[in-house]
């Protein structure tokens, strides 16, 4: 499979009062065409931070992209000006996104026939009776009845749901290239959530794009995800096929998360092993591991020595430890 | 199993609360939103009984609904066989001591203002549980012990406290004055997983620590329910659809929603995601102004029968404790 985006030591900083917070501390990771890959983390951790900064949507400032290289058909996306036109005509064209909060995403005060129409007017270069012929069939394709009528609707005339449509509908427009669907399921109710993933897999199918999906929901990546990486106080801990991820995770961090969750499935007297501690602040950090004081297997190399670089462990899998996991009973697959 | 059964902590037999809808200046009522809608099911003393359901679908309302803090349009709730529906206000403030309440949301719970030791210590004042101050110091650091704290820091204001610490004064809050019920509303829900699995493991070896403490889990996760609760009581639009033990309800459900619920949450194995049925359901739910005539699923049931839009299914015994609404399962 040919490489569609390629992130090389990506850094981004946040200046705050408390000091400098670099919420995404040099990562480097690619998606390839026509693939659905799982960033997964808890809140803080840099994973809607990193995926914003690919497409210059950090806030500047506080916020500064201070390194790295963005890679997306043979140019580096980092050298275009955030404001620039270059830069806008990726941006919801070759690369759209889908964000969380349906209700606070779309503007409340145009007709979801003027929002979908926008991109498709400036990108496509459709006129007005063209764009809203599109709107309505993106609307009818992902699921949302009358669409004809619908079309006029503003935001607050759908349900949480049905706004989720809109906004994939939304990222599907432009035939983009790469869609980034940041947590875009975790405000909606279970049922709801697995119909739009459902619904979201099936595009990607059919319009042989990639799908970035930046969830804290493990369940969501074993169902969808083809290749995950794990993510930690600004960096990624470990990368692999979701079966390997899951099978044999190599990363205290992962394990930890695995064994933390009651699974549907689970047995139900076995205890959870919640990770103890709390996620690092990330002002000041020491180079050691920023794991290291939540991590049972830690050694005296993780004290000394700075952060580990991941390494593989396994074919097509790393992870930045120096444990060697593999040789410890990790007390998953409990069932 | 009949003994059990009359050892009924809680009892609540055909709870209705429903909210009315007023418009215009003169606020006339013109609808009314059915929230809990002849909602019967009972909790045994020390078991956990988890009420699981999606947004609206009434699981919140049922909950303050036995407390009293909204009071119901109908029914009768039994606490160790009293129906406290028909107490007068008093007597029940009086009883409150035996039932307490956690919330979903550890900021917005607690109040700002006072130290964490008054916010836990409060009730106890209040329902005369100790006689003297130091008695009260006493009480208060042994709480803050139970859940996890350290006593030295109960004159930290909660802004101190990060959100599982926070969650966990509640939880002290709540056990204070030694209830025999504490209603837990989502109370994970807010906190990262990391956290979750500490209040969790709390919530259980409190509940062996101190026999017949009884647990009404309401959640939106079943996974989470599944694994505190050892009955479940599944409600759709403001009905129990099914209620049984937590293992039958993983490994036979019967009602059709319960199986699409079960089917919608993702399992963290890969392995086991490829080899599941996973039942998509058609439309949204309905709203709870205007409900379907009949089953309130069965506009969206794969398994409806034209029956199913003129009866409105009871709640069904099929053994062993398994309760069912629907027409088409058979006892």
């Amino acid at each position: 499979m040919a490489v569609l985006l390629e992130v090389k030591n990506l850094e981004t900083h946040f200046k705050t009062e408390a000091g400098l917070v670099k919420a995404v501390d040099g990562i480097s990771y690619h998606i390839h065409e026509h693939e659905i890959v799982g960033v997964v983390g808890e809140s803080g951790c840099g994973k809607s931070v990193s995926q914003l900064s690919i497409l210059q949507l950090i806030p500047s400032p506080p916020g500064k992209i201070a390194g790295g290289e963005v890679w997306f058909e043979g140019n580096d996306l980092l050298r275009y000006p955030a404001n620039g036109s270059k830069m806008r005509d990726i941006r919801g064209s070759k690369i759209s996104m889908i964000f969380q909060e349906p209700m606070t995403s779309l503007n409340p005060v145009m007709s979801i026939n003027q929002q979908l129409s926008e991109a498709m007017q400036l990108h496509l270069g459709l006129n007005k009776a063209d764009a809203r012929k599109r709107a309505i069939e993106l609307l009818k394709l992902v699921g949302i009845p009358a669409a004809e009528s619908r079309v006029d609707d503003y935001p607050h005339q759908f349900s949480g749901g049905m706004r989720q449509r809109v906004m994939i509908a939304m990222g599907l427009s432009c035939n983009p290239r790469l869609i980034i669907a940041d947590e875009p399921t975790t405000a909606l109710d279970v049922t709801t959530q697995a119909v739009l993933l459902k619904l979201m897999k099936d595009m990607v199918d059919r319009f042989n794009t990639s799908l970035v999906l930046v969830t804290h929901n493990l369940g969501v990546v074993a169902r969808y995800a083809q290749r995950i990486y794990v993510m930690y106080a600004g960096r990624i801990v470990e990368s692999g096929t979701t079966e390997d991820i899951f099978a044999h995770p190599r990363h205290p961090y992962t394990v930890g998360l695995l064994k933390c969750v009651p699974r549907l499935d689970g047995d139900r007297n076995k205890k959870l092993v919640p990770i103890t501690g709390l996620p690092p602040n990330l002002v000041g950090m020491p180079p050691n591991c920023a794991f290291l004081p939540r991590c049972p297997y830690r050694i005296e190399q993780c004290r000394k020595e700075p952060w580990p670089p991941l390494t593989a462990v396994r074919k097509d899998h790393e992870a930045a430890c120096f444990v060697h996991l593999e040789d410890k009973d990790l007390g998953i697959n409990a069932e | 199993m009949e003994s059990t059964r009359n050892n009924a902590l809680v009892d609540v037999r055909h709870l209705k609360v429903y909210f009315p809808v007023m418009r215009g200046i003169f606020r006339t009522q013109v609808a009314e939103v059915k929230a809990v809608d002849d909602v019967s099911f009972k909790v045994d003393a020390g078991e956990t009984m988890g009420l699981v359901g999606e947004s609206g679908c009434g699981k919140t309302t049922v909950g303050r609904g036995i407390l009293r803090l909204v009071e119901p349009t109908a029914g009768e709730v039994f606490f160790e066989g009293q129906d406290i529906l028909t107490l007068p206000k008093e007597r029940m403030r009086q009883l409150r001591r035996k039932m307490s309440l956690i919330f979903q949301d550890p900021y917005g719970s607690l109040d700002p203002r006072q130290s964490a030791g008054n916010i836990v210590g409060e009730l106890l004042t209040i329902h005369h549980m100790v006689k003297s101050k130091s008695e009260y110091h006493d009480r208060v650091e042994q709480l803050f012990r139970q859940v996890g704290l350290d006593p030295a820091m109960t004159t930290r204001v909660p802004h101190e406290f990060s959100g599982g610490q926070r969650q966990r004064i509640g939880i002290a809050r709540a056990l204070a004055c030694e209830p025999s019920l504490i209603i837990c509303d989502e109370p994970i829900s807010a906190l990262d997983v990391s956290i979750q699995a500490q209040i969790i493991n709390l919530l259980k070896e409190l509940q062996q620590g101190h026999k017949g403490l009884t647990y009404l889990f309401i959640a939106h996760d079943l996974s989470v329910v599944r694994h505190i609760s050892d009955r479940i009581a599944v409600m759709y639009l403001g009905h129990i659809v099914e209620i049984t033990d937590s293992d039958t309800l993983y490994r036979n459900p019967l009602h059709p929603y319960t199986k699409a619920l079960l089917s919608a949450i993702p399992i963290a194995d890969p392995l086991i995601e490829k080899n599941r049925e996973h039942i998509f359901l058609k439309g949204e739910v309905p709203s709870p102004l205007n409900p379907p005539r009949g089953c309130a699923f069965h506009p969206r049931c794969a398994e409806a029968v034209p029956e199913c839009s003129n009866v409105t299914p009871e709640l069904e015994d099929v053994g062993n404790r398994h309760q069912v609404a629907c027409i088409r399962v058979k006892a």
